[in-house]
């Protein structure tokens, strides 16, 4: 399967690497690659006349990797996960990208200042941001007496029930300490000193009984479908999917919730290295990246495309209030930090488990 | 034909003439080296024929199992791109206070695997026993684009006082040579302090031991539930006619067919607080609505369903084993006035023993290495050692940790396997 791809890959880029018309992008495929045809590569081709050809792979970094150290780079915009896109920039396998050179907001703003935290790095620029967030089975409550924060999370008094949060201490520690009232801006400080881990598994402790822990992503959605618990933490497109597709009684809480982002970014020696570079620049500006959002779940990684945000496809929900980029899910939002997960993974992992296997 | 030559017969009748003469063969060869050449040959045929088998397990097993055994004690992470300072480590004491060579070393490298792009693996090696060591490195590496200037210490120092700290010096040390026992010390809640003596680490910081005795002592759990469940199935298949039997039988292998996944999400349907076990029993009247129990995401969970998965493992044998003991024998036993269940003690059991030995080898080598099932259903309670393994290959990336887990798991199912040769015999194992 994956030498296919990797083969296919090499045939198309071989096929146009001698135009210039032309311009190879690696995504992850499904319907996350059919918002990227949608809402950046047909408008692209109209706009440049460049012709956009889409790749699938299961993760665009391998591909990426293995071209690079064949030496025989085909493709030219690859979509990465933020943690490859570190890395492949330390292993020098990235081109720097000038902050300067993006488009600015329609209102003027620099893009330095547009995108959200996080979403400019030196070798990568963010198109999508989807959050961990808190959800809740409305029915379970009664109404006016709803929770709101992710302190009502750790509330079992007044909001009685079981509560989901998946087993790592990456989507759990940051919870804790929101709840506990650090703001969400200085969460890593706070977890990189041993008081800090200290109180968020003091925090933690409240509730430790009460916990349902979840290993996958669909585990979270069944829990609260089958009332298993009452509120549990959630990536934000299974959710909206089960809301919005399936009609279910969940609700959102957007207060800390967990952040993470998807990256373009342009291997050296891309066989087209202009057209990506405009490809790149063209598919984040704050149109194109607002309208990604009429086809999945996931949020613009730049503040200015929020307003512009419209309908999902079924032409009737509201996308604005789903996105995890929206004024209101940024409040008080953590954004993933690679850094600080390459350096304490391991730590705060061991501590974790002895925490959990602990009475 | 060369045949002749083979034949022993042939050999003896055209040699017996001459007593206490060396034994010939018919053209005059001695017959001891021609039966010896004619075994060899026996044997080099034999040898081709398994040899496309031992290569693919060579291969596709012991190879690949034995270079994932080697990271274990092996990471030369460190070492191989950090050449000067490994060197000052190997010529001084443990214990030296770093020098100005030793900060010119360390500037050197640390320029060159900079370059290189090598200082995250340098990072991530340090990492493993120093939590942060990682992103001093390649901070310090991207500081470095510039070259420095000495003294080196100062240097270092100005870009961060990080450098300072004697604990990075002495995991420096550690991983200056590729081959260490630091992973398996790791791997047993062991550290090394700065002076390089093995303690204990800070108890909050201890999972692994712990982890691994919950594994033994649930696998040999597991193992007697499904002998006390499985020994009376598989009696009555056993002693069933054809017909009926067979038809059992399917209910023993039409789970064993059904996938994995589809079993524990299965039990969690039934076993969680609004399950299908929980909704009878409140309907039932014998708990509470608020009283529902929790059956599930805990050690009853993974107790449950895994005794549920592992069940046919422990049926198959045993039933293939009672299948062939003769009912004469317990006819007999009665006969001659024992009791029922003398008879049964006495008689029928000893000969179940090498079913019965086979099904808990098996049941309890699985249940060791049991991954998917706890990691589902077994919430914060039922994790076993298996899990602390998929999560340092997929998530952590630190293989020789895995690899010094998977090992130490290895090495005690071994000695659990000789233990049980010098008890039971492993020749008393029967699977079918």
């Amino acid at each position: 399967m994956k030498t296919t791809l990797i083969l296919s890959t090499a045939l198309t880029g071989m096929a146009f690497a001698v135009s210039a018309q032309e311009v190879n992008v690696v995504s992850w495929g499904g319907a996350y690659e059919m918002s990227q045809v949608e809402a950046y590569n047909k408008p692209f081709t109209a706009e440049t006349g460049i012709r956009v050809n889409m790749i699938a792979a299961d993760n665009p970094a391998t591909p990426l990797k293995a071209q690079v150290e064949a030496g025989n780079v085909t493709a030219d915009v690859f979509d990465v996960e933020v943690s490859d896109a570190i890395r492949l920039c330390d292993e020098g396998a990235l081109v720097e990208i000038d902050h300067a050179s993006l488009p600015p907001a329609p209102d003027g703003t620099p893009a330095v200042d547009d995108f959200v935290e996080g979403a400019l790095l030196d070798c990568a620029v963010a198109n999508i941001v989807w959050g961990t967030v808190i959800s809740f089975d409305t029915t379970r409550f009664p109404d006016g007496a709803q929770p709101q924060t992710a302190a009502d999370f750790f509330d079992t008094e007044t909001f009685p029930g079981k509560r989901g949060l998946p087993r790592n201490p990456k989507r759990t520690l940051y919870l804790a300490l929101i709840a506990d009232g650090v703001p969400a801006a200085e969460i890593y400080d706070v977890l990189g000193t041993d008081e800090g881990v200290e109180r968020a598994f003091a925090k933690l402790d409240t509730i430790k009984s009460d916990v349902v822990w979840w290993e996958a992503g669909a585990q979270p959605v069944q829990l609260l479908a089958d009332g298993e618990v009452t509120m549990t933490t959630v990536y934000n497109g299974r959710i909206f999917d089960a809301i919005v597709a399936e009609n279910k009684p969940f609700a959102v809480i957007w207060d800390g919730q967990y952040m993470d982002m998807d990256m373009f970014v342009i291997p050296k020696d891309a066989p087209n290295m202009d057209a990506a570079l405009q490809y790149l620049k063209f598919a984040t500006d704050t149109q194109r990246l607002a309208d990604q959002a009429k086809y999945i779940a996931y949020g613009p990684a730049r503040k200015s495309s929020a307003a512009l945000v419209g309908l999902y496809q079924d032409g009737v929900t509201e996308m604005a209030p789903h996105m995890p980029t929206s004024p209101e899910a940024l409040e008080n939002a953590v954004m993933d930090n690679p850094e600080f997960w390459a350096d304490h993974d391991t730590e705060l992992t061991e501590r974790f488990n002895a925490w959990l296997a602990s009475s | 034909m060369a045949n002749v030559a083979l034949d022993p017969h042939a050999a003896i009748a055209t040699t017996a003439s001459g007593v206490g003469a060396a034994l010939t063969t018919a053209d005059g060869k001695p017959l001891a080296r021609a039966l010896a050449r004619s075994q060899r040959r026996a044997r080099r045929r034999a040898f081709l024929l398994v040899l496309p088998l031992l290569a693919f397990i060579l291969v596709t097993f012991v190879i690949p199992i034995g270079q994932m055994l080697q990271r274990s004690f092996y990471n030369d992470g460190f070492s191989r791109n950090m050449p000067q300072v490994s060197a000052w480590f190997a010529a001084t004491e443990r214990g030296t206070d770093p020098d100005e060579a030793a900060w010119a070393a360390l500037a050197a490298d640390l320029t060159a695997a900079a370059e290189a792009r090598t200082i995250g693996m340098v990072g991530t090696r340090i990492n493993y026993d120093l939590s942060g060591a990682r992103s001093l490195f390649t901070s310090t590496g991207r500081a470095l684009r510039g070259g420095l200037e000495p003294p080196y210490r100062e240097a270092l120092l100005g870009i961060n006082e990080g450098w300072d700290n004697p604990m990075l010096w002495s995991a420096m040390r550690e991983a200056s040579r590729p081959y260490t026992a630091n992973f398996y010390l790791a791997a047993l809640d062991r550290t090394r302090d700065e002076d390089g003596r093995i303690r204990q680490v800070d108890e909050r910081q201890q999972v692994y031991v712990m982890l691994f005795m919950r594994t033994f002592w649930l696998s040999l759990l597991i193992t007697g539930l499904t002998f006390l469940l499985g020994f009376p199935i598989a009696h009555l298949l056993a002693t069933l006619p054809m017909r009926k039997s067979n038809l059992l039988m399917i209910l023993v292998l039409l789970p064993f067919w059904t996938s994995l996944l589809v079993r524990t999400t299965s039990w969690m349907v039934l076993l969680q607080q609004q399950g299908v076990v929980n909704d009878i029993l409140v309907w039932l009247g014998v708990i509470g609505h608020d009283q529902r129990l929790q059956m599930i995401y805990n050690q009853t969970g993974t107790i449950i369903a895994m005794t549920h998965i592992l069940l046919p493992f422990m049926v198959l044998p045993l039933y293939s084993v009672m299948r062939t003991i003769n009912p004469s024998y317990v006819r007999a036993a009665r006969s001659l006035g024992a009791t029922s269940w003398t008879a049964f003690r006495r008689v029928y059991f000893p000969q179940t023993l090498p079913g019965l030995g086979a099904g808990a080898l098996l049941v309890f080598i699985l249940a060791v290495g049991y991954y998917i099932t706890p990691a589902l259903v077994g919430g914060s309670s039922g994790q076993l050692i298996s899990n602390m393994i998929a999560m340092h290959m997929t998530s952590t990336l630190n293989w020789s940790m895995a690899a010094a887990l998977a090992a130490l798991l290895l090495a005690s199912v071994l000695v659990l396997y000789w233990l049980y040769d010098r008890l039971v015999g492993i020749d008393n194992l029967k699977l079918g």
